[in-house]
């Protein structure tokens, strides 16, 4: 029997996206994942940052070897452009017309120093919704400030907000912020190509990394507007749990995290390890005593947990209604058996990388799943079928601006 | 007057703190959400911090800063009363979002399945730790469960002490904001075929997407990236990099890089140092552009970072950031939130907002729009509810429910 099968929820919609490095470029995979055809524009001569950050497939670095760029960019056709020539920018134009979605994450004012700002896009298509995504959005003093994600974290608090109270604090890993705008860059710009559909009105979409992590910490911003409070970080402690941490199992750096917040969860807690002498003393037998005496709780639980590996400790807690969980390393979350299930990684075939994985939403549509297809492209690799076929650049002329380093 | 994005649209937001900045972004994006809490309000309501420190359901900021743009209702949808009321609602609802266990909805004759023949539009948005099928998918998580199975807290904290989380919990806002992405999709899919769907969330994998770039390494070559506390690691096999510094009065961060970027930041600053009586002609005349971050050794990182120590030691956060806005250097202050709602940058982007509360006689001040929209503004048009501040308004107004029938229900523990 022949399947239905559902149109992908963005089937013919057009997207260029001139964005680089992460927020942009993830916002467009979102798009890509779910069936819109994406160009992904880039310069040859200045090849984009991920492109020369590792991992690169065995160590050896190449343009086309960096799983990092790869990884935000599959399902998208690749294109190179040389925006500094005066050619590009007419076709640039080209795609403006062609597209219902135009993305960048250059500096403020760059597009417009092109002739390729959002006024200027209006003039080719007025209904074009831009979607424009940078630390620190497209103004306000600090909008030109240079920097990267990885700097961005401290910034907006976050660095502050992990790590141990008698130390310095550590942060999150890597440029953790660039993994929060996105989520809500792909809500407004949906939100926006409906809004489009319904009423024929594009417009300038203006997200700033900085403006959108800040809201993932908002409650401790109304505590120091309120309050005074100036939150700082407390290593793994919740202020109304115990035992609450990552304890030490066997092996080497194997950790499970225990949470335990509720009489009924420190009883199973309790009996789950075998109800020790040491767990019927009174000054754990309450929240507040357990509190109270966390380092002390937290010496015990580790001195049991040493003798489990890190899987066993947390079948044992699921088990009795514990809330449990490894401390999952990356070769971990490749052999998860959970994320197995969900079909959470998608292997595709890259054409210098080889096999290897991509990840996918973390949402699943029921009735309209997303499709990892095509790998990230190699650089320039569709530049003919774009240039030519979606374009319709002569073949004649492609070769003249191609010798002239349009495409450079 | 410009329009918003969503307004005829209707959510029912039956989430917990899993699931709260869904509601939120849709709400900030104009659409018409009603918060349902069981009678006596979410038990989030009890988690602090709190208004003026005060441990009061309706007064917790943890619930005001996630449940502004909503109105709230109370209902008690292990009623049948409630399921019939809760139906209803549904029948003109555009989206339900919840975070219950997978299977709890459907035990109550709630599933997508029951609440699809009603209206086969709605898009039901569901927002779990692990997703709604799966060996783990009822295994209990917390926030530290979580940020440990998606790999990030693996990667953060010092390496002689166990891995951290975030102190402030971050998981259920990446699985709840990831539900809005995933929600605004299926969305679009409705408005041009005009079929609803199930949109299933896992907190774990929004955790997963947030470690960005270690998992490629050992997928492509083979390395589990450690964590390394103030240091930097995934740039190179052969050295770490400081990425965290002490200064006068806190921290900053200033991670070494080479090529243009690196070049030019390096030069600007080795330049401000000479200015400033503390010359040093290696950090001057270096070629930065030939400095490759891959190639060069640990020892050489920490020549060059030596160099630096003494510099910002001499220097506070305030001076260190003017100095790298005035010069362009790539570096930032480690901002607390103090410095975060002072800053010159969000104030001149107009970025917070004055929320008059006048249940407390007061306003409050809480982070503006997500993203800035040219046609369709983003912006709060309604402080968080309190507990069943919207009952009359949609049991009275909507349903034409008596005052007897509302006191019954009351007395029946439905609303």
């Amino acid at each position: 029997m022949t399947k239905f099968r559902r149109k992908q929820v963005f089937e013919g919609i057009k997207i260029a996206d001139f964005c680089w490095v992460g927020v942009g470029p993830i916002v467009m995979s979102y798009l890509a994942d779910h069936g819109a055809t994406v160009i992904h524009i880039e310069s040859a001569t200045r090849p984009e940052i991920l492109r020369t950050t590792p991992p690169f497939k065995d160590n050896i670095p190449g343009l086309n070897r960096s799983a990092y760029f790869a990884n935000f960019n599959n399902n998208k056709y690749g294109v190179t452009l040389n925006l500094n020539h005066p050619k590009a920018i007419d076709i640039a134009r080209g795609f403006v017309s062609w597209a219902d979605i135009i993305g960048e994450a250059f500096t403020p004012g760059t597009m417009d120093k092109w002739g390729l700002g959002y006024k200027d896009l209006v003039k080719i298509k007025p209904d074009i919704i831009m979607f424009s995504t940078c630390q620190q959005g497209q103004t306000g003093p600090w909008a030109r400030q240079p920097a990267y994600g990885t700097q961005l974290v401290s910034l907006s608090g976050f660095t502050n907000l992990a790590g141990w109270p008698d130390r310095g604090p550590t942060g999150p890993f890597g440029a953790y912020t660039d993994s929060i705008a996105p989520l809500f860059g792909v809500a407004g710009l949906v939100a926006a190509l409906d809004y489009r559909r319904r009423t024929g009105k594009g417009q300038h979409l203006d997200l700033s990394q900085f403006e959108a992590g800040v809201h993932f910490e908002a409650p401790l911003l109304l505590d120091y507007f309120i309050n005074g409070r100036v939150a700082s970080a407390t290593g793994n402690r919740c202020p109304h749990a115990a035992p609450h941490g990552a304890y030490p199992c066997r092996g080497n750096n194997r950790w499970c995290t225990i949470a335990v917040f509720t009489d009924v969860e420190w009883h199973n807690f309790c009996h789950a390890i075998g109800d020790s002498e040491w767990t019927q003393n009174s000054r754990f037998s309450t929240l507040l005593g357990r509190k109270e005496n966390e380092d002390e709780l937290d010496k015990l639980i580790a001195k049991w947990t040493l003798d489990f590996t890190s899987e066993e400790v947390m079948t044992k807690m699921q088990g009795v209604g514990v809330s449990a969980g490894v401390v999952q390393n990356m070769k971990d979350i490749h052999e998860d058996a959970q994320l197995e299930h969900r079909h959470y990684l998608w292997q595709l075939e890259h054409a210098e990388i080889g096999k290897h994985f991509y990840d996918g939403p973390p949402f699943k549509l029921s009735k309209t799943p997303c499709e990892l297809i095509m790998p990230a492209p190699c650089l320039g690799e569709h530049n003919e079928y774009v240039y030519g076929k979606i374009l319709g650049i002569p073949d004649k002329e492609f070769v003249e601006l191609l010798s002239e380093g349009v495409f450079d | 007057m410009s329009e918003s994005l969503l307004e005829s649209y209707r959510v029912l937001d039956l989430t917990d703190e899993k699931g709260f900045l869904c509601g939120r972004i849709l709400g900030d994006m104009g659409a018409d959400v009603i918060k349902i809490e069981p009678p006596g309000g979410d038990s989030s309501r009890n988690r602090g911090p709190f208004y003026h420190d005060i441990p009061d359901p309706n007064k917790s900021l943890y619930w005001f800063a996630y449940n502004a743009n909503k109105k709230g209702i109370t209902l008690n949808i292990e009623t049948k009363d409630g399921q019939q009321i809760f139906k209803s609602l549904v029948k003109h609802a555009d989206f339900v979002i919840e975070s219950f266990s997978p299977g709890y909805l459907e035990s109550l004759g709630l599933g997508y399945e029951d609440l699809s023949q009603i209206n086969p539009g709605l898009i039901l948005t569901s927002i779990t730790p692990f997703g709604q099928t799966g060996p783990y998918s009822h295994y209990k998580a917390s926030d530290i469960v979580s940020m440990a199975m998606g790999g990030l807290m693996y990667l953060s904290g010092d390496p002689d002490r166990p891995p951290v989380r975030v102190s402030f919990p971050q998981s259920y806002l990446q699985g709840a904001a990831a539900a809005a992405a995933g929600t605004m999709t299926a969305f679009y899919y409705r408005q041009i075929s005009g079929e609803g769907q199930q949109v299933d969330v896992s907190i774990q994998e929004a955790v997963i997407r947030a470690t960005l770039q270690p998992r490629m390494f050992w997928d492509v070559a083979g390395r589990i990236v450690e964590r390394a506390g103030q240091y930097r690691t995934a740039l190179s096999a052969l050295s770490t990099q400081r990425v965290v510094w002490q200064c006068k009065d806190g921290w900053i961060n200033f991670p070494i890089f080479g090529g243009v970027a690196g070049a030019r930041t390096n030069r600007a600053l080795a330049q401000w140092m000479e200015s400033e009586g503390v010359s040093d002609k290696f950090l001057l005349t270096k070629d930065w552009e030939a400095f490759d971050m891959a190639t060069a050794t640990e020892a050489e990182i920490r020549d060059i970072e030596g160099r630096l120590v003494k510099f910002f030691m001499s220097h506070t956060k305030t001076e260190l950031l003017e100095g790298s806005l005035n010069k362009r250097i790539m570096l930032y202050p480690v901002f607390t939130v103090e410095d975060i709602v002072t800053c010159a940058q969000l104030k001149g982007r107009e970025f917070w907002e004055e929320v008059e509360h006048p249940e407390l006689a007061t306003s409050i001040i809480y982070p503006g729009a997500f993203i800035k929209m040219s046609q369709t503004p983003c912006q709060i048009r309604k402080r968080p509810p309190i507990i069943g501040e919207h009952n009359d308004e949609v049991y009275r107004g909507e349903f034409g429910f008596s005052k007897g029938e509302i006191a019954a229900l009351k007395q029946g523990g439905v609303v």
